[in-house]
């Protein structure tokens, strides 16, 4: 009888721990997507604004027409590459990003364009996209560790084996190439 | 992240449990010194302490917002500081972003309400909002929108409900001793060696629990502000953005005018600072911000772990629990994107947080073609405005 009732016992805690593994597992990666969701926001929030900021920037700056071409270029490809994997994504934004950088630079140039209302906003509005995709990036790799190391790590991973729970991928951005300082020639 | 909100609550739990020991013995004595009997006494205090706190968690927010008289604002009043909220919420993954609010006041101070992540608040002086440059702008609502994610509104008003209520019985309990109101009791029953004790006790308790409850209170509250500190430098990845912006609050005069000692733990800062405050002060809600500053400012990344190191070099021990630290990848300190490279246009600042004022108070603005800019006042009736330079008419 003891005997009987000590076997249910553990089988019901078994089963307990089942449940509440696989549930946070599951909390995980809903996490993990949502923070994926945010960043894609962001991202299509940054196709919007470019080509407002194209505009503005061609009354100004005449001379800047390769700039501007390499960032319409840049944008463009990063839109259609929107359903490809995580990694091709991250390699295609981070040069859009640094395109944009480059323009940012460039407009320094221009005291006029730097004193118009309208791409004073615009501006505001691109760095803290450009902002809100790296503090997004920033929390979806933090949740992607969060839910590799659960899928990975003793007890769980017996778990996450068992219902087929796949290891997420990190949105790296090639820092080198994301913060690569632009050239300036005097001559 | 859960990990070290779960560690909080769970310290938490214990000191605010700890402090609903003390109610539950307060009223018990008073119960037995008035009642002669001990149940009247808890329900008293427990009713004093349900009224309040269900008052506090359904209206405390909209209460602490209308205290200090603050002002929602929208987007386009005020789009950096929108913005800056939007990406702080992001960075810490926040289900909603906070309403927003600006309290007309020169004093330099931010502070968060709200009892859920669903419910928040931010509200920020105009003073400080014209001071800060978006890095600094950036760190302190982080360290806002960091009290959020960590649940520590909620905490700390249930753990201030505790002290009022605490506060209040004693208070009500010493004046009713001191007109008499116990006699009542020690006729009806003769009282014994062991009833003397119990009466003792209860009247030691009743002058130290207030103390003993607001030791706590303020004990909790600094630990959370170290907390939340060490949640911004997370989100940001920048505490020198933080630390500057304390460098420069710890350096204005001014005292938030619509602060009081119920609001003082919400504000990033103490709103009743004294210059050169004593490190071990025990009755303060905040610590030191020269602690807080050398704590940031020796960082030597911008995880947990880093701050808990540079925290440990200054006092000696811990203030992140271990679990969070156990988490904690290195992180490296990376300022983000800069507006622009000029320094702080002081000017360019000033004029915006006033349009923004006069906005939020429901002004006209009129830009008149000589350059004179009209403001009208919302109980202005006519429909036409002279400008008083150049005499133009300018229909409202």
């Amino acid at each position: 009888m003891i005997g009987l009732i000590v076997v249910v016992a553990i089988i019901i805690i078994l089963l307990l721990f089942i449940i509440s593994t696989y549930n946070g597992l599951v909390g995980l990666r809903n996490q993990m997507k949502n923070a994926w969701a945010q960043i894609d926001v962001q991202l299509k929030r940054r196709y919007d604004l470019i080509p407002n900021l194209v505009e503005t920037v061609k009354g100004y700056a005449k001379h800047e027409r390769e700039t501007l071409e390499k960032v319409t270029q840049a944008r463009n490809i990063a839109m259609g590459a929107a359903s490809s994997g995580v990694g091709e994504r991250a390699r295609l934004e981070g040069e859009l990003s640094a395109a944009l950088s480059r323009l940012m630079v460039v407009v320094e140039r221009y005291p006029e364009l730097k004193a118009n209302q309208n791409f004073l906003a615009l501006q505001e509005e691109l760095t803290s996209t450009e902002n809100k995709i790296s503090f997004a990036r920033q929390y979806f790799n933090d949740s992607v560790l969060k839910y590799n190391n659960k899928i990975q790590m003793f007890p769980s991973n017996i778990i996450a084996n068992m219902t087929g729970f796949k290891p997420g991928e990190f949105f790296e951005v090639q820092a080198a190439n994301e913060r690569e300082a632009p050239k300036v020639s005097f001559t | 992240m859960w990990e070290q909100i779960r560690a909080n609550q769970i310290r938490s739990a214990i000191l605010v449990v700890s402090m609903g020991l003390l109610l539950f013995l307060l009223g018990y004595f008073i119960g037995l010194y008035f009642f002669g009997d001990a149940v009247p006494g808890v329900i008293i205090a427990l009713i004093v302490w349900a009224i309040m706190g269900l008052t506090a968690y359904f209206q405390g927010d909209s209460i602490m917002l209308s205290i200090s008289g603050a002002k929602k604002i929208t987007k386009s009043d005020h789009p950096r500081l929108y913005n800056v909220v939007e990406e702080m919420s992001i960075a810490a993954g926040l289900p909603k972003i906070p309403d927003i609010y600006i309290i007309d006041d020169p004093a330099l101070n931010a502070f968060a309400t709200g009892r859920d992540p669903e419910h928040a608040a931010v509200a920020i002086t105009s003073g400080l909002l014209q001071k800060l440059n978006r890095d600094e702008l950036q760190g302190v609502i982080g360290h806002e929108i960091g009290h959020i994610k960590n649940r520590d509104i909620l905490l700390m008003i249930m753990a201030g409900i505790m002290l009022g209520t605490i506060v209040i019985l004693a208070w009500f309990a010493q004046r009713a001793l001191f007109l008499g109101g116990g006699t009542r009791r020690r006729d009806s029953k003769g009282g014994g060696q062991g009833q003397v004790i119990i009466l003792l006790i209860g009247l030691v308790l009743m002058i130290l629990a207030p103390l003993f409850a607001q030791l706590l209170y303020y004990a909790i509250s600094r630990k959370r502000e170290y907390l939340a500190d060490a949640s911004s430098v997370l989100y940001t990845r920048y505490p020198e953005g933080l630390a500057s912006a304390l460098e420069k609050i710890a350096n204005s005069p001014v005292q938030v005018k619509s602060a009081n000692k119920a609001t003082a733990p919400m504000y990033i800062v103490n709103p009743f600072s004294k210059q050169g405050m004593n490190l071990s002060d025990l009755t303060s809600t905040h610590p030191p911000i020269a602690d807080r500053i050398r704590i940031l400012r020796s960082m030597a990344g911008a995880s947990f772990r880093d701050y808990e190191q540079a925290y440990r070099k200054l006092h000696g021990k811990g203030i992140v629990p271990n679990s969070a630290i156990a988490l904690s990848t290195s992180m490296p300190v990376t300022p983000h994107e800069k507006i622009s490279d000029e320094p702080f246009d002081k000017i360019e600042n000033t004029r915006e947080t006033s349009n923004l004022l006069w906005n939020i108070n429901r002004y006209k603005t009129i830009d008149c073609d000589c350059g004179v800019r009209l403001r009208i006042p919302p109980s202005y009736q006519a429909t036409t405005v002279q400008c008083p330079h150049c005499g133009r008419i300018h229909n409202l």
